[in-house]
């Protein structure tokens, strides 16, 4: 295609512009954790010495080891699970496609854009009436339903493209649904399923509203509960509430940049699908 | 049908079932202890005539320009710009850059910028440096501003992955469509206007719907922000159900404003999908 200089160069600079006004943030926090603890440094400025001890000292205070745990604890509880029984409703919905099939996917379609603090006031006493409050289950459990209709809507949405005539010839061979779905449609299908492990994996991770509601100590909290926390006790103290932002932010962003290409293919298309 | 058994479980008892009792509590009047007492349509009058709570919604309804309005025209204008070159290596690397945004919690999008808008942030250190140090202020706790403020925190989060969903929809139009536009003499407005628009249609409904709940349904950012000031400012209607239901325990109010909620963010979708399907 042809492209004039002119309009190449337009384009350049404002791609740099938007990264700048998009990085601008990050930059800031940065430079900011390196300033001497509890002043108040002003704007984007270097530091004269920098206050690198500022991380330590945050990840301490913060308990970061136990954050992590934490975080990682609700993952294991919440990813696997919402993975297996979502790809198993989308496997049947979307394959198998039994009668009274379209109603129940049109109900579960219903919970696609609900909003969460929609539902959060039952939510609390429900797990209060389980007598999970102020544990992990207590957004590991409400988390994986909540995770149902886009995990079952994904899942179908590419089960229902797969052929017929595989299942045919593993049905004459004499295998069973199970066998069908677990030896030769879930192998088939680590495209998607990485994609929706990985969008999963982040909107827990970055789960605030759960996190607030249910439980109460960070240590038992996601991540981004975490940081919404350590915002309260920190709060005055701005270069310590920056450093442990960042160090907050650093297991996703080293994520992202190793996974970046599935991130983004997994965020563009969840979007566009859901 | 065993298959869909342990999803469907999962989503009845923590989903559907939380749903129905949102609605059966936002009839009754409830403190969360002591018996509750049937109300009618009390707390739905109360969310429409109480000023804190309609109020709530307005300003849900105006962080709709910030969270949706401004990122998707922003990203369509972006996006036609560097359209033509979309997959040389810079646009790929600022494909990188552009999604860091919607990675990150929105939690730490909130922090990042309470103190880029702060008296002494790099938003008013900009604007000193070019000569408009009269504007500078707390924005976000200043009654004029708090709520835009807290709309560019949000536009921020959208921009990107707006224009990146944009873009990948304008890589998929067919190049010829532009070319025989440039043979009739099209500009670059005309050809935007009567190519790309139209060929997007599918990908700006996402856009939109995808930012306008996030605007309606907005959190995060304005707890970790303003926490609904100053005043009343910022509030939005999730952060009022939060604090209605567990500060003030008005749990019926508090299910009103959550069912209403609920309505308008479908009030939004369902027309949005027929629009975009249809064709």
């Amino acid at each position: 295609m042809i492209v004039s200089t002119r309009e190449r160069w337009l384009g350049r600079v404002l791609l740099v512009v938007l990264m700048l006004i998009t990085i601008a943030p990050f930059i800031s926090l940065f430079v900011t954790a390196l300033h001497p603890p509890g002043t108040y440094p002003a704007g984007l400025s270097w530091p004269e010495d920098p206050h690198w001890g500022n991380f330590a000292e945050a990840f301490q205070s913060a308990q970061m080891g136990k954050l992590l745990t934490s975080s990682l604890l609700i993952e294991l509880g919440v990813v696997p699970i919402a993975l297996l029984i979502g790809t198993m409703a989308g496997f049947a919905l979307g394959h198998l496609r039994p009668p009274g099939g379209k109603v129940i996917f049109l109900v579960f379609l219903l919970g696609l854009t609900l909003p969460f603090e929609g539902i959060i006031v039952p939510l609390y006493y429900q797990v209060r009436d389980l007598g999970l409050l102020n544990t992990r289950w207590a957004i590991i459990l409400p988390l994986i339903a909540l995770f149902m209709p886009f995990a079952v809507f994904w899942m179908r949405a590419h089960f229902i493209n797969m052929p017929e005539d595989m299942s045919e010839a593993a049905r004459i061979d004499g295998a069973t649904t199970w066998q069908l779905f677990w030896r030769i449609h879930v192998p088939l299908s680590m495209p998607a399923l990485s994609s929706l492990a990985i969008l999963m994996f982040l909107w827990t991770w970055n789960q605030f509203l759960l996190a607030v509601v249910l439980v109460d100590d960070p240590t038992q909290r996601t991540m981004a509960g975490a940081l919404g926390a350590f915002q309260g006790q920190w709060g005055t103290d701005i270069p310590l509430l920056c450093a442990g932002s960042l160090l907050i932010l650093t297991p996703t962003l080293i994520l992202f940049l190793v996974f970046q290409r599935q991130f983004v293919t997994a965020l563009l298309q969840g979007s566009v699908k859901g | 049908m065993a298959l869909v058994l342990p999803a469907a479980a999962f989503y009845s008892v923590f989903v559907l079932k939380s749903i129905a009792s949102t609605i059966q509590y936002s009839f009754y009047d409830w403190n969360g202890v002591t018996a509750a007492t049937f109300v009618g349509f009390d707390n739905y009058l109360e969310v429409f005539r109480e000023d804190e709570l309609a109020g709530s919604i307005v300003n849900a309804f105006e962080l709709i320009l910030f969270f949706s309005i401004i990122p998707v025209t922003l990203g369509l204008a972006a996006a036609a710009t560097i359209r033509k070159f979309a997959t040389s290596r810079m646009a790929m690397a600022s494909r990188t850059v552009l999604f860091l945004p919607q990675i990150i919690p929105l939690v730490a999008a909130g922090i990042m910028w309470s103190w880029l808008l702060s008296t002494d942030g790099l938003v008013n250190q900009l604007l000193r440096a070019v000569g408009l140090g009269s504007l500078t202020r707390a924005w976000l706790g200043d009654f004029d501003t708090a709520l835009p403020a807290v709309g560019v925190i949000g536009a921020w989060v959208l921009f990107g992955l707006c224009m990146l969903l944009l873009l990948a929809g304008m890589t998929k139009i067919d190049p010829s469509l532009y070319e025989a536009a440039r043979i009739d003499g099209a500009g670059p407005f005309r050809e935007f206007f009567s190519i790309t628009l139209p060929s997007l249609r599918q990908e700006i409904g996402v856009c939109v719907t995808v930012t306008v709940i996030a605007a309606l349904a907005s959190f995060d950012i304005v707890y970790i922000s303003t926490q609904g000031g100053p005043g009343n400012s910022t509030l939005v209607p999730g952060l009022e159900i939060y604090y209605l239901a567990f500060f003030q325990r008005e749990i019926g109010t508090a299910s009103a404003l959550a069912v209403v909620l609920m309505l308008l963010v479908l009030a939004v979708v369902l027309p949005m999908q027929r629009l975009t399907r249809e064709r």
